[in-house]
């Protein structure tokens, strides 16, 4: 059977990544950048209906791709913000656009990576492979990359330049710990794609050489935790957020990152498997505390708004590659959550930063003044998205993160100390930085001009879905969801 | 006899691959480095074609082909074209001086032999050296990107170190041509990526100079 | 009692074909550049010359100055005659020994060098304080050099080393390439060839041997000259005979292992001292300050050679 009509079988997820790939290719050629942006949309939204399928239908693993309990969830969760970010980038580029900030070169270019990029990340996903996974994050780069750069500035170009060179090294590491991966499975599974796929891997990790899955871990551990952005490979993640147009700003933080760290977790998976390995969790929780700490002392000195948030990025994936670190049931729960709920409220305070950096014309924070008075709706919104991600009851990510820290506590209540200190450091950043933001005299807006009823709602509408998704996400959580929570957090051992 | 003559005709162009990567540390002259990488991407070739005649996997030849006409011919030829072309600067710059670099090479070579020999006692005498000799490989590629500042010898460093992890590949027994065919892939992506970027550099410095790149280097608040 | 008499014929042949070698080389490079150059044999036909010549000393010189020639050529021609070029079953084989070769030659630098400096003219003493900065760093390599084969083979005498490969117990190993490419770069810069010295200049900047015999004459400056074409033939046989030892005749071996020897060494040497004239064609001097980085190259590929040994054993 080839791999073509193996996608055929797998009906929802030849939908799944047909469509973006497929409109990746089309919006290339297509002329009109309205209609692409249009489209865009739609596509994404039908992305998104098809990842719904996933849960009627679950198509049985084939040797190239696998829906099982952990990457469901993310690849709807991709699907969803992927689908949302392509909203407020409509409203983004069209006003873009009329600032004569972007041509309409570039945004045939820009739509068209952008779908390439979702494809990638839901590739990622769902590969059952590890080479095709790999593959799949190095596309993801080289998309991410040349969005990066799409200003042109020479901001844009530096960032852009060490994101590739920092990221393609790490990338290429994690190759070598993939090679590791299946030299160590390569005697049990036999040669071939057998021992590449995660579903038999999984089943006969015990038999693997623990010792080589040791070093392979390590790569692994360096190569996509550069991608994820854990200190000290982070350098590239803040400027990279800041330089590339908002929509980008959101998916990297939200979804990008999030893909990275599912492919460092299944290669954890392997590890708990086998059992006999040095544990993965100690080399983890030192990674993401020295993320948090870094990230929380260097929010204090931020002038960027968008370097503020991605600094938070850094932060809040410390802290889930920490609790997964910890790891046991709870602590993995709670690190499943907080992926979730940071991807929901990092997307919304990019789509907030995006319309905030159009209407007052500046990043610098300083700048910025009063939004809560000159726009209110805008404003307000930026008030709760930032309360949430800095950890306040009763959002969600409060939640999660109280889930981290006391199942830190009843496992290792030592670790439990530079945890909190760590949120709380971060959580004052925040909090001093939001005050600033919101309140006081607005300062005079050196804009791009008012914007049309369409363009607001479009932007705002996202941004709000996602705060009340979040919200309500820390009041009550469906049971069916929090029950999958568990299986999952239960095969991450 | 005849396995112990495959073994070692694989460990000579492995070692061969891998002083190809201490010659582009020793180099001054950017050209020179162009014309050592080039000669390790043959090496390359020639282990991976090696590496097909001993598994019998026909597929290793397209590995083989690629590193051959891509690596070894092409991207030599597009960068030497490049450094002409934007009258780039033609010596090295280090940020480490040459002699402390290759003692540092020596060292990751060390390390790398000593990292990987215990943890593969098991596995196949062959696989065992070629991924010492990769890991070593790829090791010095990253020494390279870290100690040279031009932008042509980042790159170039970045594609030792590729060279290194298609070494490690093809000397896994058995690893499907996905992966192969896509490293291969992603080169040539990388590869335009990189065209890009020079000219983009070009438009916006007078440089490829990463020093120049960086005048905000660190952290930008 | 053979091996005294292949001991006798070794220690003639070496002086005997020596400058044949270093006028094949020459003739070869002048072809290479497109002129027809001096005759293989017009060595020869100098050091008559320079024989016939009366030897001017300098005032200031001490017999040190007088002495070197001699010295350095006895050590030098002493060194050659114990690395086995047609057999191995020589009278001085079990003396024979890699570091004794290295402490030799070193007898030898260290003579012309005091010789340089002992007229007190500025260009000996800037000859000698180069030779010393390159001996410094030619040494370890060799010495790095000697370490690994005896690694591979457990012993530094040279006609061990040869029985051993010729033994059979050895397959393509990685370490003795390294160890070959390092011993290749020491001869180099031992025998002052391009890229480290030009022995065909005597261009103030970059000469360094010419540098310090520049005082000498006569029969003297013969001495100096012939040691040097020595040295040029000891190193093209100790690459032979290390590394390529096929058709070296063995003890026991009767006359026509002998001949079959000397067929071999003439055929070495010839494809050697070739390689050796293509490769200083091709290649640029280069500037002093580089020196370090060519001979720790070699240091390192010894160490390297080393480093691999350790790797083949464990695997």
């Amino acid at each position: 059977m080839t791999a073509l009509e193996q996608l055929q079988a797998a009906n929802p997820l030849f939908w799944i990544l047909g469509l973006p790939l497929g409109a990746a290719g089309f919006l290339a050629v297509l002329p009109s950048w309205r209609l692409a942006s249009v489209l865009n949309v739609f596509i994404s939204a039908a992305t998104f209906a098809a990842s719904l399928m996933l849960f009627q239908q679950r198509p049985a693993p084939s040797r190239l791709l696998f829906i099982d309990d952990f990457n469901i969830y993310l690849v709807v969760l991709t699907a969803f913000v992927g689908f949302t970010t392509a909203l407020f980038s409509a409203a983004y580029i069209a006003r873009e656009t009329e600032a004569e900030r972007l041509s309409p070169v570039h945004l045939r270019f820009y739509h068209s990576m952008y779908q390439a990029f979702l494809f990638t990340m839901l590739l990622a996903l769902t590969a059952n492979n590890t080479g095709v996974m790999w593959v799949a994050v190095e596309a993801a780069t080289l998309t991410t990359v040349l969005m990066v750069s799409l200003y042109r500035s020479r901001e844009a170009i530096e960032a852009a330049w060490k994101y590739f060179i920092l990221c393609s090294v790490g990338i290429g590491l994690a190759l070598f710990g993939t090679t590791l991966v299946y030299l160590a499975a390569q005697p049990v599974m036999g040669d071939g794609a057998d021992a590449m796929a995660w579903t038999l891997m999984i089943g006969r990790a015990a038999e693997f050489q623990p010792d080589l899955l040791n070093l392979a871990f390590v790569f692994v551990l360096v190569g996509y935790g550069t991608k994820v952005g854990l200190a000290p490979l982070h350098a590239w993640l803040p400027d990279a957020h800041a330089e590339g147009p908002t929509p980008i700003s959101a998916v990297l933080s939200g979804l990008l990152l999030n893909v990275a760290l599912y492919a460092l977790l299944r290669f954890k998976m392997l590890i708990s498997a086998n059992g006999q390995t040095l544990p993965a969790g100690p080399q983890m929780i030192m990674m993401g505390l020295s993320s948090l700490f870094l990230a929380a002392f260097m929010l204090y000195r931020r002038g960027d708004i968008k370097r503020l948030f991605a600094y938070s990025s850094i932060e809040h994936m410390g802290i889930v590659t920490f609790a997964f670190g910890i790891g046991g049931p709870l602590a993995n729960f709670a690190g499943l959550l907080h992926m979730t709920m940071h991807s929901l409220t990092k997307s919304a305070i990019f789509f907030a930063v995006g319309v905030i950096t159009q209407n007052t014309g500046t990043k610098r924070l300083a700048e910025i003044r009063g939004l809560t008075v000159s726009h209110p709706v805008l404003g307000w919104g930026l008030v709760v998205a930032v309360l949430a991600i800095a950890g306040m009851p009763p959002m969600g990510v409060f939640m999660s993160e109280f889930l981290v820290v006391s199942s830190t506590f009843a496992t290792q209540p030592l670790l439990a100390v530079p945890l909190i200190l760590g949120l709380l450091l971060a959580f004052a950043a925040l909090v001093t930085r939001l005050q600033g933001l919101a309140f006081g005299t607005p300062a005079a807006t050196r804009g791009y001009g008012r914007a049309g009823w369409l363009s607001t709602t479009l932007a705002y509408v996202p941004l709000w879905v996602h705060l009340a998704l979040v919200v309500v996400a820390g009041l009550w959580l469906p049971r069916p969801l929090v029950e999958w929570f568990e299986t999952v957090a239960r095969m991450l051992g | 006899m005849l396995q112990q003559f495959s073994y070692d005709l694989a460990h000579l162009i492995g070692a061969t691959v891998l002083m190809a990567g201490f010659g582009m540390l020793y180099q001054r002259r950017i050209f020179a480095v162009l014309n050592t990488f080039a000669f390790q991407a043959f090496a390359l070739a020639a282990a991976a074609a090696w590496q097909a005649h001993v598994q019998h996997a026909p597929h290793l030849y397209a590995t083989a082909a690629i590193a051959l006409v891509f690596k070894a011919l092409l991207v030599p030829f597009a960068l030497h074209w490049l450094v002409e072309r934007l009258g780039i600067h033609r010596t090295v710059e280090t940020a480490l001086s040459i002699g402390w670099t290759m003692i540092v090479g020596v060292a990751l070579v060390a390390l790398s032999i000593l990292l990987v020999l215990p943890v593969t006692a098991k596995a196949a005498a062959l696989t065992r050296e070629s991924l010492a000799l990769a890991m070593s490989v790829v090791l010095l590629g990253m020494l390279m990107m870290i100690t040279r500042r031009n932008a042509v010898t980042q790159v170039v460093g970045f594609m030792a170190l590729e060279n290194g992890l298609i070494l490690a590949a093809v000397s896994a027994k058995g690893m499907p041509l996905v992966v192969e065919i896509s490293i291969a892939f992603s080169v040539l992506v990388a590869m335009t990526l990189f065209g890009i970027f020079f000219f983009r550099i070009r438009e916006r410095f007078d440089t490829l100079d990463l020093h120049y790149l960086e005048t905000y280097r660190g952290d930008r608040s | 009692m053979n091996s005294v008499i292949w001991q006798l014929v070794q220690i003639v042949l070496v002086v005997a074909t020596a400058p044949l070698v270093t006028g094949y080389v020459r003739w070869v490079k002048a072809r290479l550049q497109g002129r027809r150059g001096p005759a293989p044999w017009q060595p020869y036909r100098d050091l008559y010359r320079l024989l016939q010549k009366e030897a001017i000393v300098a005032h200031s010189a001490s017999w040190i100055f007088r002495t070197a020639p001699y010295v350095t050529f006895a050590s030098v021609w002493l060194a050659a005659a114990m690395v086995p070029t047609f057999t191995t079953n020589m009278f001085l084989a079990p003396a024979a020994d890699l570091i004794a070769l290295v402490a030799l030659l070193a007898v030898g630098r260290f003579w012309t060098a005091l010789a340089g400096m002992d007229v007190g003219t500025a260009f000996g003493g800037l000859g000698a304080s180069r030779e010393m900065l390159i001996a410094s760093l030619a040494e370890p390599a060799m010495l790095m050099v000697s370490f690994s084969l005896s690694l591979v083979s457990g012993t530094t005498a040279p006609a061990q080393i040869v029985a051993f490969v010729l033994s059979g117990n050895v397959g393509i190993e990685v370490s003795l390439g390294l160890a070959m490419a390092a011993l290749v770069m020491v001869a180099i810069a031992e025998n002052g060839r391009i890229p480290i010295d030009n022995p065909a200049t005597h261009l103030e900047l970059t000469m360094v041997h010419e540098a310090m015999v520049l005082e000498y004459s006569g029969r003297h400056l013969a001495m100096i000259e012939v040691a040097a074409m020595v040295r040029l033939t000891l190193f093209i046989a100790l690459i032979g005979c290390l590394f390529a030892p096929w058709g070296m005749a063995q003890p026991g071996g009767g006359p026509v292992g002998i001949m079959v020897g000397m067929g071999a060494f003439v055929a070495k040497s010839f494809v050697l001292a070739t390689a050796l004239a293509w490769f200083e064609t091709a290649i640029a001097k280069m500037r002093v300050f580089r020196y370090a980085d060519f001979l720790g190259g070699a240091l390192l590929l010894g160490l390297l050679a080393t480093i691999f040994l350790y790797v083949s054993e464990a695997v």
